[in-house]
């Protein structure tokens, strides 16, 4: 507890985008996550790592409610964004995660052409006035996606055509095109080869310029890389959460060094 | 929600960082109607659907009910010897010399007799006419009854025989007087009898169960024409079916599952398989009628024919059900048996089929419902037109004779001028759909009891 | 001896083998049935089967072709004034039989003797009256040569039933000795009879080639007879169909005909299509868990109803409600009960599950991880369905609506029942139309005898709804199984 009160009081002097609260998930009969509180930073990589089923996934998706459309999820407590509460009644989901963009695991590319790929966000909720506007939004997205200059002369061709690491590029430039203030990614490489796990990672390092980037991944060695706060999450619970450089040089909980010395997961 | 209206000049653009999420902007807003109006055709388009079955299912129940009441009228009815045995012998054959006319006037006889009992007035001067109170078929069944027992010749035998389509109609409230009119069968006149006799309880509506074991009649007839032979002669298309079907079906699936390389011969099969599964059941009518009646001369409108032609056209459905419930066989147990040295056919035989069969049986009543109940293929092959108005006489009989189907049946009356017939149709279907929910029953009965999660 | 007693012979043979093979197999090892190669009852069934299966195919055979063989020698010696061309000869070739067929049942019933039959001619006996006494009627007196060829036939038939029984017989007891003689401890008699069974397994697997076949067959034969009558350009672009008008006023022309299919598959797609996808969108998208349960067997029930059912339904319920509105009484635009939109809108009532349940598992097809990408980038349900879920499973869904309507061209009863007659090329869909289905009904179960081009314009017609439908079919499985590929 020590160690929370003095990340805590860290934490404070910092711009704070999300806060969690003693947060409970229930799948059905199983309680996913216990009681987890969390403080995320703005203009920040934060990284959560654990073992397989350490509800780090689970988590993450409580941040833009993407839990909402599974039918035995449960959420508890509070999380905020901006000082608002997301689970409030009156929160339209879809205008939270246009605020909170994800960036899913397997790349999921729609079968539609990339320019409609990266449009279909802009489009849905109405942020080009016209063609001209959209396009320049396109070309943005797909810059800060670092994808522009290989596609930049097929931008009607299928978005499925592209190869897995220019997939998910496309997916994040996909994200990035709803101006979110938060992106969320789950494991986005775990699909990808090395070469072109090296392409995004150098991708969120830039994003973190503008956005706020939370991270799901289970290779330590690419939070190390990629973020400046980790959490440790193991069995439900949040174990550890602190300065990168700090989990994994020198954690305060045992777990935690097992889980990075190999122990454990 | 008035701050909502305010701040959605600048939310229109970007949602900027400031915006609340607390508060719905106009767009979102918009989204969610449209959200809804989507959600609401949805709903819709089920709505409509199941409305459509409802109003099919009660349709059928409504008009297909009436045909399982059909109003008889019971007579006392002497037989006279002077009428049916003038020598007074009981000479059988002399007896059967005397025709249905010779029995007319004892109706009519009875019918007055009657009348005046319940005290009714009887306003017609023909015997011809009060006689049109009754089915045409009444004489028939007291010459049948006379024959059967001559030694009641001089008796008075109550009778309870048909009331004629009309009056039936009038009772159910098919018939009125002013479609009388222009009616020659029954005059409004007939009905102020038929009011009387009813409330003397002379005429009266009671369960009618030569509709469902009676044959068909002639189309002057309808109150006595049921469903009976036809019913048998599905009864023996679906033996013929079962027979053919099942076995083939089950052992093409078991060498096209267990047993076929790869090539393709094995892919010919298969899409021919898909495809015959798509053909319309009219084209396999044509095919029944070409090889089967033309080519192989088999006698035509005979129940054989039928459950061949039956027999193709499901043998698709079975086949692709049996391969899923044989797939569905996990392939453990096929290594297993393998593994303590079973050859390959005993273990499809001894192990992998008999897991399979619940699933295989449950195809097999499914496809035999489809071929209960279609109708195409069997006009072509004669089994429309065809009155089913004798019982076949032996199995062989059975299978080889001309005989109608039930939907064949239901047609038939269908197409009939007479409008009672409809009411014959639908009771025939009402009937019909009662073979193929029992089937269906049973078929999701062996699939609950027998499934298996492997 | 008929081909039925002699398959029983066959039959008692197997039986008798089946229970000698076994003891002979026991017998041949002391009875230690551990030195056999397989079970005791493998040995029985390989005697049976040898015994049975050629001696059936054999038989199966023979009772097939002889007929042929013979009819086509007797034609040859019927005089050739008589007829013109090879129609005519099958007349004369079908009265032949129709004569033969009943000097048979006179002699079953004993009008007269085996040798009177054969002594019979056309001078002194007045067949036709004779068989019309035991119940063959004729169409017209027997030409003498026709009563000869009759004869001719008779006694080619009876010799070669004679042979038949003689040949059957040598191969079953050839089968039966062969196997015995083989049955010994050492023959690998399971091998032997498992081979048997497969092949009994691959003959069963070809009997859906076999039935293709038959319809291909059975379909072309008939259809150039009918071209050969009537003329083809006629048949294919000619814009009346009046078969009832004899002689040279006959017009057989397959449009009006098509365009009826056509235009009530259309009025049906229109109803099914629109209703069926959006119940398949709700259901698998939008509905819990217990309004699925609910409502998706139910819609189900639709399609597990009878055709008959729909026609019935059709005729008198749809029918007359249409009437009421557009009748006479109405707007004027309807007739009578049949129409094409009395047809049209109970077969979409009849396609609805149909559609439904096909898109249902396209729509389930789609991966969930191209749906919470769009959840993930703030979209609606609806949103998603429309521009993310739809789009993906377009092209099942196109397949799924080819499939429904190669259905809706070649349902019979529905438009048999509920189109009307009239083959009419028209746009008001308040008229009875006709359809090619209705119209083979009407042709093939008429009075007309199958030589006729009235009746063998059905063939035609036949023809072209097989060529339209499996067109339809195998595009919509080729398009749907591109589309499961796709996403597995």
């Amino acid at each position: 507890m020590n160690v929370m009160t003095k990340t805590e009081r860290a934490l404070e002097m910092k711009d704070m985008k999300i806060s969690a609260k003693n947060v409970q998930v229930h799948y059905g009969d199983t309680h996913a996550i216990k009681d987890v509180s969390v403080e995320i930073e703005d203009k920040t990589v934060t990284a959560f790592i654990g073992p397989s089923g350490c509800g780090k996934s689970t988590f993450l998706r409580c941040l833009n409610r993407m839990n909402d459309t599974i039918d035995i999820c449960r959420v508890e407590g509070d999380i905020l964004l901006d000082g608002e509460d997301i689970y409030d009644k009156r929160v339209d989901p879809v205008q939270l995660r246009a605020k909170v963009g994800m960036v899913f695991q397997k790349p999921n590319p729609f079968p539609k052409s990339i320019y409609d790929n990266i449009a279909y966000g802009p489009r849905i909720h109405g942020l080009a006035r016209n063609k001209a506007e959209l396009d320049e939004i396109v070309e943005k997205s797909l810059r800060r996606g670092a994808i522009w200059d290989e596609v930049k002369d097929r931008l009607h061709a299928p978005g499925t055509g592209l190869s897995g690491g220019q997939q998910q590029r496309l997916c994040i430039a996909r994200a990035v095109a709803t101006e979110p203030e938060v992106l969320l990614m789950d494991e986005p490489c775990s699909a990808l080869d090395p070469i072109a796990t090296a392409q995004v990672e150098e991708l969120i390092d830039e994003l973190r310029q503008s956005y706020s980037v939370v991270i799901v991944t289970h290779s330590m060695q690419q939070a190390a890389r990629v973020s400046q706060k980790t959490a440790f999450f193991h069995l439900g619970n949040l174990v550890e959460y602190d300065d990168t450089t700090k989990i994994f040089t020198n954690p305060e909980d045992p777990r935690t060094e097992s889980y990075i010395t190999g122990r454990i997961g | 929600m008035s701050d909502a209206s305010l701040q959605s000049g600048p939310d229109m653009g970007t949602p900027s960082a400031k915006s609340s999420i607390l508060q719905l902007d106009q767009r979102t807003k918009k989204r969610n109607a449209a959200e809804a109006r989507f959600r609401a055709y949805g709903i819709a388009a089920i709505a409509v659907g199941l409305v459509f079955l409802v109003v099919l299912i009660s349709s059928i129940i409504f008009k297909g009910v009436g045909a399982f009441q059909q109003s008889f009228i019971t007579l006392e009815v002497e037989l006279l010897e002077s009428k049916l045995d003038k020598s007074g012998e009981r000479d059988i054959e002399k007896i059967k010399k005397v025709t249905t006319f010779g029995y007319n006037p004892l109706i009519e006889n009875a019918l007055k007799a009657a009348m005046e009992e319940a005290g009714v007035e009887n306003p017609f001067t023909k015997g011809k006419d009060l006689r049109k109170m009754l089915s045409s078929g009444a004489a028939a069944d007291l010459r049948r009854f006379v024959i059967a027992n001559p030694d009641r010749i001089g008796d008075t035998v109550q009778f309870r025989l048909l009331a004629s389509s009309r009056v039936d109609g009038y009772l159910k409230g098919r018939v009125t007087r002013e479609s009388l009119a222009r009616d020659k069968n029954l005059t409004p006149v007939h009905l102020d009898v038929v009011d009387q006799l009813k409330d003397a309880g002379v005429v009266a509506k009671s369960f009618n169960l030569g509709f469902i074991t009676g044959a068909d009649a002639s189309e002057s007839r309808p109150e006595q024409a049921g469903i009976g032979v036809s019913m048998l002669g599905s009864f023996y298309m679906m033996l013929v079916v079962l027979a053919c079907a099942l076995p083939i079906g089950v052992a093409a699936s078991i060498y096209l599952e267990e047993f076929a390389p790869q090539n393709w011969i094995t892919d010919l099969i298969e899409v021919n398989i898909s495809n015959l599964a798509a053909v319309p059941s009219i084209v396999f009518g044509i095919l029944g009628l070409a090889v089967f009646i033309q080519f192989a001369h088999l006698p035509q409108s005979a129940p054989l024919v039928g459950g061949l032609v039956l027999t193709l056209m499901t043998l698709p459905t079975i086949i692709i059900s049996t391969r899923a419930s044989l797939k569905s066989v996990p392939p453990s147990i096929r290594e297993a048996a393998l593994g303590i040295g079973a050859s390959k056919m005993q273990t499809v035989f001894h192990h992998v089929l008999p897991l399979a069969m619940p699933g295989i049986l449950t195809g097999t009543i499914i496809g035999l419902a489809q071929a209960l109940g279609e109708t195409a293929p069997l006009l072509l092959i004669g089994m429309v037109g065809y009155i089913a108005s004798n019982y076949p006489g032996g199995i062989i009989e059975g299978f080889m004779s001309p005989n109608s189907a039930m939907p064949a049946q239901i047609y038939e009356w269908a197409k009939r001028a007479d409008p009672a017939y409809y009411e014959r149709a639908w009771g025939g279907i009402i009937i019909l759909l009662v073979f193929l929910m029992t089937m269906n029953i049973i078929a999701i009965i062996l699939r609950r009891r027998f499934e298996r999660r492997w | 001896m008929s081909a039925f007693w002699l398959l029983m012979i066959i039959l008692a043979l197997a039986a008798v083998g089946f229970i000698l093979g076994r003891s002979r197999a026991i017998s041949s090892v002391q009875g230690d049935r551990r030195q056999l190669h397989s079970l005791p009852n493998y040995y029985g069934f390989n005697v049976a089967m040898l015994a049975f299966v050629p001696a059936v195919l054999v038989l199966g055979a023979w009772v097939i072709i002889q007929p042929m063989m013979i009819s086509s020698q007797v034609s040859t010696h019927i005089p050739a004034a008589l007829y013109e061309d090879a129609g005519q000869l099958n007349l004369i070739m079908s009265d032949v039989k129709r004569v033969a067929e009943g000097l048979d049942v006179a002699i079953a019933q004993g009008v007269m003797s085996a040798d009177e039959v054969s002594q019979l001619d056309t001078e002194t006996t007045d067949v036709r009256a004779m068989l019309g006494n035991v119940g063959v009627a004729l169409g017209s007196d027997v030409d003498p040569s026709v009563l000869k060829a009759a004869q001719e036939m008779r006694a080619k038939t009876t010799s070669g039933n004679l042979f038949m029984t003689i040949v059957v017989l040598i191969v079953a007891s050839a089968g039966f000795v062969a196997a015995m003689l083989k049955t010994q401890g050492e023959f690998r008699a399971r091998n032997a009879v498992e081979s048997g069974v497969k092949a009994l397994l691959i003959a069963a697997a070809s009997i859906a080639i076999l039935t293709t076949i038959g319809i291909v067959l059975s379909l072309i034969f008939n259809t150039i007879t009918f071209f050969g009558m009537f003329p083809a350009s006629d048949f294919l672009f000619g814009l009346t169909w009046s078969p009832e008008g004899r002689g040279g006023s006959e017009h057989l022309g397959i449009l009006p005909l098509l365009w009826g299919t056509i235009y009530i598959s259309i009025v049906a797609l229109l109803v099914a299509v629109p209703i069926g996808l959006f119940a398949a969108v709700y259901l698998s998208e939008y509905a819990s868990r217990a309004t699925r349960a609910f409502a998706k067997p139910l819609l189900e029930v639709l399609a597990g109803i009878p055709t008959i059912v729909y026609g019935l339904f059709a005729l008198t319920v749809v029918g007359p409600l249409l009437v009421n509105f557009f009748g006479a009484d109405g707007l004027g635009w309807m007739q009578g009960a049949r129409s094409v939109m009395t047809a049209g809108l109970v077969m979409g009532i009849m396609l609805i599950p149909f559609v439904s349940s096909l898109s249902d598992d396209i729509i389930n097809a789609v991966p969930q991880a191209m749906r919470d990408g769009s959840y993930g980038l703030g979209a609606t349900q609806s949103e998603t369905v429309k521009q993310v879920v739809l789009p993906a499973a377009l092209p099942g869904i196109v397949g799924a609506i080819l499939l429904a309507a190669s259905r809706a061209i070649g349902e019979t009863m529905i438009v048999v029942m509920g189109a009307g007659a009239a083959a009419r090329l028209d746009l008001n869909p308040f008229e009875a139309m006709t359809t090619v289905t209705a119209k083979i009904v009407s042709q093939l179960t008429g009075d007309s005898d199958f030589a006729s081009p009235e009746a063998l314009v059905a063939f035609a017609l036949g023809m072209t709804l097989f060529l339209l439908t499996l067109g339809l079919n195998v595009l919509a499985l080729y398009i749907v199984r591109k589309y499961r590929e796709q996403y597995e």
